[in-house]
């Protein structure tokens, strides 16, 4: 719990003395962390005991690269987020689009309101997949918390998914304690998650006391999947192969609501404001955590000359189909929407319909020997 | 620069000395300062549902922490407020292995070993052999004029070496320390360095300073260390704010390195190629009593006690720190399968040419004394020189075919 907390005794020592040297450095933490906001933050703690050098600790420890801008700072619970404004507004703003302190985040988990979405082309679109994280009010975040803190969410976690029936029906599968079997089967099914070796993770403390209290549970149907004590409290993730992305979503908001349902009844809800929406541990996560993506066939249109710039209008991010800082194999890639903060669950998941729907439909017009040109869209 | 710290380090000073005695041992509790909102968590969370699960480990840490200890020592902090649970995370998220019995914890500064001893103490005697520091007294003799025999067939031994290491009195360790601390330490360090004369002068080298060619010198001297990727130094937060702070230095001859703020604040190195253990040791004390003397002038001291010794990182390195060693080569004697055993005997240990944890390259291999704390630096290179000769003789009637006897074992605390 009390970890690096000894901010009494380092205040005896000079800000100059204690400021880190970004000087190498390209995240959004070096780009925002003046002397002046250290100076002012470097004596507060949140009441768990999170300082700002805890905060920090990741983005220093990783100078980043000079084309990908990581975040750099991690939240260790919930008051972080308040105790370290001065820090974490600016991040935000610069991570999200301006997003400001005033601004107000809509959350939309209706699935009813997405228009369209069955009907992604599956000659295409090979899957489908939404994911987002959960924070349980009253636990520090996976950077701060205990074994005893960890513990106690796996325990409310699993009584909650065990409470769940029909289609939500499934099973808990704790990383230290299942067989070799339900590993194997759990590998096949692109399910089982690892140790984190990425030092953006380690670095902030996420991977202590690894396997302890952390696990996957996942529906009969292998449609609706949880992860616990990994980056987040809770990870949800809902997926199916092929196109038929408001089926995905309709299992996503009923699920996820299911399950807050039963935590609020147990006095631990969501961590969730009106500003920031969901809180996660990550910034960059925050509003709707929501990443809303497929596993799309697109050879000819990934090495169009216009591919990054019809991404960026669309709103949308790519990745390789192994996940975030992977490549892409065989001209499938990952697209998803880029956008978490500032707009709601509906909103960023219908921008990955509309803009999926888009782009096929360009591949298919390219391998007519077609010129897309008068399909690119305007900035959404 | 002392004077900013020397308020600092006087009331640390003072609650070492009184726990050395004896008295005080019990630390600091979280107390009436914590908010509100800590003791409520320490309520809601008994030290039950926060002790480790170990069953599947194979360390120092594992063998001793019994739960009762952990209840005891959870809620203690020392003075600069680091935890039991700090010191532990090293060994609670590296079960270890079958056959290597890691130490599983680590110091975060000076007062770790007497407010968390209850864990300690276990530790200690498990890693040096009984060593008890609660009755016992380690000795110190830093007189390499004592050591007799030192100087190696240069047939069989190619390069000798002695390290050891330092801690700043007053500052934290590695796992614990601030970014203004580490730079202190460095600061404490680097100038103390600069008095050095004669054939210990020489020069500094800052790792995020250093220009390439600086780099790749240093690399082909062997003396470069880079950014611990063992997940045992990695997870003990010893990796912290890479490179700020780290550095080496050496004298003009490259006989003499130190390296600052890696795994311990300093790191003494002495070492020369060929067998000329006696002079690689007298250079080596000489040094290590400059070292000291330039930052006494200053009013800083070396973290020492006598029932420890010299205070190091791991509780591993207690006592004298050091790692007597040779580069020898033993073709016979390695394939012979009495070879574990004669080691064994002599309380000496085999490594790859690469260091700890890498394989032997062919016949050469990394001798060294395996104990370090409850006998002196001069004892345990006297041992290591009386072993590599008693090696180097087995090889040689090896080579006559000769017979070879396995020596009788050294004695120790106990078996």
């Amino acid at each position: 719990m009390t970890k690096n907390c000894h901010n009494d005794y380092k205040m005896k020592f000079s800000r100059d003395d204690e400021y880190p040297d970004l000087t190498q450095h390209n995240n959004h933490m070096a780009k925002v962390l003046s002397k002046e906001i250290y100076d002012k933050l470097r004596s507060k703690s949140t009441p768990s005991g999170f300082t700002v050098d805890d905060v920090i600790q990741t983005g220093v420890d990783n100078p980043g690269h000079p084309f990908i801008m990581t975040v750099g700072c991690v939240a260790g619970d919930e008051e972080s987020y308040e105790v370290f404004k001065d820090l974490l507004d600016p991040i935000i703003s610069d991570r999200h689009g301006g997003y400001k302190p005033t601004d107000k985040h809509k959350t939309d988990l209706n699935f009813e309101n997405l228009k369209g979405g069955d009907d992604l082309d599956p000659n295409y679109v090979l899957s489908s997949r939404v994911r987002t994280g959960r924070s349980i009010k009253g636990f520090t975040l996976p950077p701060h918390n205990s074994r005893g803190e960890r513990r106690a969410i796996q325990n409310l976690s699993i009584e909650a998914l065990a409470s769940l029936e029909g289609e939500f029906k499934g099973k808990y599968y704790p990383l230290d304690g299942m067989t070799d079997a339900e590993q194997e089967q759990l590998i096949a099914d692109h399910f089982l998650f690892d140790k984190p070796v990425s030092p953006l993770l380690t670095c902030a403390g996420m991977a202590r006391d690894w396997p302890d209290a952390r696990g996957i549970w996942h529906n009969d149907n292998k449609t609706f999947l949880v992860w616990v004590n990994e980056e987040d409290h809770l990870r949800v993730i809902s997926m199916q192969k092929g196109g038929n992305m408001k089926e995905v979503f309709r299992r996503f908001c009923v699920g996820l609501q299911k399950i807050e349902e039963i935590f609020k009844k147990h006095n631990h809800g969501f961590m969730w404001n009106e500003h920031l929406g969901y809180i996660l541990t990550c910034p960059s996560n925050l509003g709707t955590g929501l990443r809303g993506g497929v596993h799309v066939k697109l050879p000819k249109l990934s090495t169009h000359a216009k591919f990054e710039e019809i991404l960026t209008r669309l709103r949308l991010q790519k990745r390789g189909t192994g996940g975030v800082d992977t490549a892409s194999v065989g001209g499938v890639f990952d697209i998803s929407n880029a956008d978490r903060l500032g707009s709601s669950e509906v909103d960023q998941v219908q921008l990955v319909v509309d803009g999926v729907k888009l782009m096929v439909e360009m591949e298919k017009k390219l391998e007519k020997g077609e010129s897309i040109d008068g399909m690119i869209p305007a900035q959404k | 620069m002392a004077s900013s710290f020397t308020r600092l380090i006087s009331k640390r000073n003072t609650a070492v000395l009184l726990a050395g005695l004896g008295a005080g041992t019990a630390g600091f509790l979280l107390s009436e300062n914590s908010s509100l909102a800590a003791e409520a968590k320490k309520k809601l969370y008994p030290p039950s549902s926060d002790y480790p699960d170990l069953r599947k480990h194979n360390n120092c840490m594992a063998s001793a922490l019994t739960p009762a200890i952990y209840a005891k020592l959870r809620d203690k902090v020392t003075p600069n407020n680091w935890t039991l649970d700090q010191c532990i995370q090293t060994g609670v998220d590296n079960p270890g292995h079958p056959f290597i019995k890691t130490v599983g914890c680590v110091a975060g500064d000076e007062e770790s070993y007497e407010v968390f001893a209850e864990l300690f103490d276990l530790i200690i005697k498990d890693r040096h052999n009984g060593y008890d520091p609660r009755v016992m007294k380690h000795p110190t003799d830093l007189d390499a004029s004592k050591i007799t025999h030192g100087m190696f067939d240069e047939n069989y031994v190619l390069s000798s070496r002695v390290r050891t290491g330092r801690s700043i009195r007053g500052l934290s360790l590695p796992p614990a320390c601030s970014r203004a601390e580490r730079r202190e330490v460095e600061r404490v360090v680097v100038t103390a360095l600069a008095g050095l004369k004669g054939d210990l002068a020489g020069h500094y080298y800052s790792l995020g300073d250093m220009t390439e060619k600086e780099q790749q010198q240093l690399i082909d001297d062997h003396f470069l260390f880079d950014k611990p990727v063992s997940p045992l130094l990695t997870c003990a937060f010893m990796a912290r704010d890479w490179p700020d702070a780290r550095g080496i230095w050496h004298n003009n001859d490259k006989t003499f390195l130190i390296w600052v703020n890696e795994e311990d604040h300093t790191r003494v190195i002495s070492m020369e190629k060929g067998g000329n253990m006696k002079r690689v040791f007298e250079r080596f004390c000489n040094g290590l009593k400059q070292v000291e003397h330039l930052i006494q002038e200053r009013g800083w001291e070396f973290m020492w006690n006598e029932r420890l010794g010299y205070v190091l990182t791991c509780p591993s390195n207690l006592g004298t720190g050091l790692r007597a060693g040779v580069h020898v080569r033993l073709p016979k004697l390695s394939k012979d399968p009495r070879f574990s055993k004669i080691l064994d005997n002599l309380r000496l240990q085999k490594r790859g040419t690469g260091g700890v944890d890498t394989a032997a390259t062919g016949d050469t291999f990394d001798i060294s004394n395996l104990d370090r704390l409850g006998k002196s630096e001069v004892e345990l290179v006297q041992l290591l020189v009386d072993g590599v000769n008693y090696l180097i003789e087995c090889e040689k009637r090896l080579e006559k075919g000769q017979e070879i006897k396995i020596p009788s074992p050294i004695v120790q605390f106990r078996k």
